[in-house]
């Protein structure tokens, strides 16, 4: 059973400077955290995100595609990252989810993967 | 509900086997909703026949039986394509195998507690989501006692269901070091259905008393399983002191009678001592809880049965130590009544003037009835006729609606005929 682990983490605070000591830290704990995953064999995947302002947004409807640029959510706390994990259920899932960096820094939001449904 | 014994008998045998079941089948295909519905016919049949025609020796084997066709009808719908429902298939092979066998299967019915009472389901939900897993309780029955609309309350429920297969919530009890933080989820849920219907659980209306009967059939099921939880056996001292009490609480005219007016005779003594023996049970674990507080403050008032006056400083410090720890309004009023009783209503008034900055008090029935009473201690009848007045326009029982009509017209004037609130110049001057 697959679960991915979404990181919800305020993108003011989310230090892409890594030079200072806090971002070198920070930055330290998610590498520490995914070795651990590896380690216990659960890790199937992650990937950090730039931040939202970088993002753009398409959306097709009638034919017609529009491009925006954004989103800007009012919430503070944006995806910023995620991980995928195998784990046989979801109180595994959600131990690892507490060790994730993210969850201290903001919110883990934890999804089952939709199983592959059996080819009809 | 029916009072005739054999109808009692035959419905919880078939609650019992039913329960042990699903679980069982849950347990091995991790989807509820298809373990509930693979049994749903064999049931009702159940509960309409098995008062007529007696138990079977083995209800859970007869449910079984009775419910294969419905698992072949599915199973064939479904053309096994989905994994949860040959493992369906599967486990209930091993039911019947082990039912012929001459075994009984085991009983995993706390393990899909815990599942239904984990952190990831709504707490709001979880009291229901056990009473219909457990017991079988039909949607409709479980929304009329948590005030909600029966189509609301099953959307909700299936939600939930579906939520514990599709993100395998685990149907097992959870291991020691979750346990104890665990098992405050399952009490906290048992003590909701217990509550549920009830605007005061303490003091009720005994027709109406919700699901008492059910939480109490829980509570014990649990406390079977977790007999070294203190807090388990303190949840059910409480249950039962409380239900003991059931028949006290209304005179021969329906009419409401506060604990401290009731007839001790009309108390049940076998339940008192069944709380009493499992509140010292509980003690022995040397680990105090809310329960257990709980219970203790209902064992102090139960001293009654045998001429003892309570002890009010008894009781006062149980209130403290559980305001300490769960610091709620609802404890913080029973607290000032009892240091009322302690030390006179300025007191008891003083408390409730330090509670009422919990803005939900303002529309909280007993909070404006314990306001009133202690203001008709002080002799300030009009203060005391307001606050009865608002008190009556807050409540849902018919019986507590009278008895505070009748308090209110004894502090001055007649209430509003339509005994809805308005504003007390209004009907006092009128």
């Amino acid at each position: 059973m697959q679960y991915l682990l979404l990181c919800y983490v305020d993108d003011e605070k989310r230090s892409y400077n890594l030079s200072g000591d806090e971002g070198r830290a920070l930055y330290g704990s998610y590498v520490a955290y995914r070795q651990a995953l590896q380690d216990a064999g659960v890790f199937v995947g992650s990937n950090a995100l730039q931040a939202v302002s970088t993002a753009t947004q398409v959306r097709v409807s009638d034919g017609k595609t529009t491009v925006l640029d954004g989103p800007y959510p009012d919430t503070k706390e944006q995806l910023g990252g995620y991980f995928l994990i195998e784990a046989p259920d979801l109180d595994s899932a959600l131990a690892w989810a507490a060790r994730c960096p993210a969850a201290t820094e903001g919110t883990v939001e934890v999804r089952p993967i939709m199983p592959t449904p059996v080819s009809v | 509900m029916s009072a005739a014994p054999a109808y009692d008998a035959a419905e919880r045998a078939a609650r019992e086997g039913y329960g042990k079941l699903v679980a069982f089948l849950a347990a091995r295909c991790g989807d509820v909703d298809a373990a509930e519905d693979a049994l749903a016919d064999a049931f009702t049949t159940a509960l309409e026949r098995w008062p007529a025609d007696g138990v079977p020796r083995n209800p859970e084997a007869w449910l079984l039986v009775a419910a294969r066709r419905r698992f072949v009808d599915r199973v064939r719908r479904e053309r096994s394509a989905d994994r949860a429902h040959d493992r369906l298939t599967d486990a209930a092979r091993d039911a019947q195998a082990a039912f012929e066998r001459g075994e009984m299967i085991d009983d995993e019915r706390l393990a899909l507690i815990f599942a239904c009472a984990h952190p990831a389901i709504a707490r709001e939900l979880r009291a229901p989501l056990i009473l219909q897993t457990i017991l079988g309780l039909d949607a409709a029955r479980i929304a009329s006692a948590f005030l909600t609309s029966p189509a609301t309350m099953s959307q909700r429920l299936v939600r939930a269901k579906r939520k514990i297969a599709a993100a395998h919530i685990p149907l097992r009890i959870p291991p020691d070091e979750n346990l104890a933080e665990r098992l405050d989820g399952v009490l906290d849920a048992l003590y909701a259905a217990f509550a549920a219907g009830w605007s005061d659980p303490i003091g009720d209306d005994p027709h109406t008393h919700g699901l008492a009967f059910e939480a109490i059939w829980l509570a014990r099921l649990v406390a079977a399983s977790c007999p070294d939880e203190p807090e388990t056996l303190g949840l059910l001292a409480l249950m039962l002191h409380a239900d003991a009490r059931r028949d006290a609480r209304r005179d021969a005219t329906g009419a409401y009678v506060p604990l401290d007016d009731q007839d001790p005779t009309r108390w049940d003594a076998a339940a008192i001592d069944e709380a009493e023996a499992l509140l010292a049970r509980a003690a022995r674990g040397n680990r105090i809880g809310r329960f257990q507080l709980e219970a203790a403050i209902q064992s102090a008032y139960a001293v009654r049965r045998f001429g003892h006056d309570p002890d009010r400083s008894a009781i006062v410090a149980f209130y403290d130590a559980l305001l300490a720890r769960t610091n709620s309004p609802v404890v913080a009023i029973n607290r000032a009544m009892a240091l009322g009783r302690l030390h006179g209503p300025n007191a008891a008034l003083a408390a409730l003037d330090a509670a009422a900055t919990d803005p939900r008090l303002a529309t909280y029935q007993p909070y404006w009835a314990a306001r009133a009473d202690a203001l008709a201690r002080t002799g300030n009848p009009t203060a005391a006729h307001d606050a009865y007045t608002r008190a009556l326009g807050l409540t849902v029982d018919p019986a507590i609606r009278r008895f505070l009509t009748a308090r209110a017209t004894r502090e001055g004037g007649a209430p509003p005929p339509d005994n809805r609130r308005s504003t007390p110049e209004r009907w006092r001057s009128g």
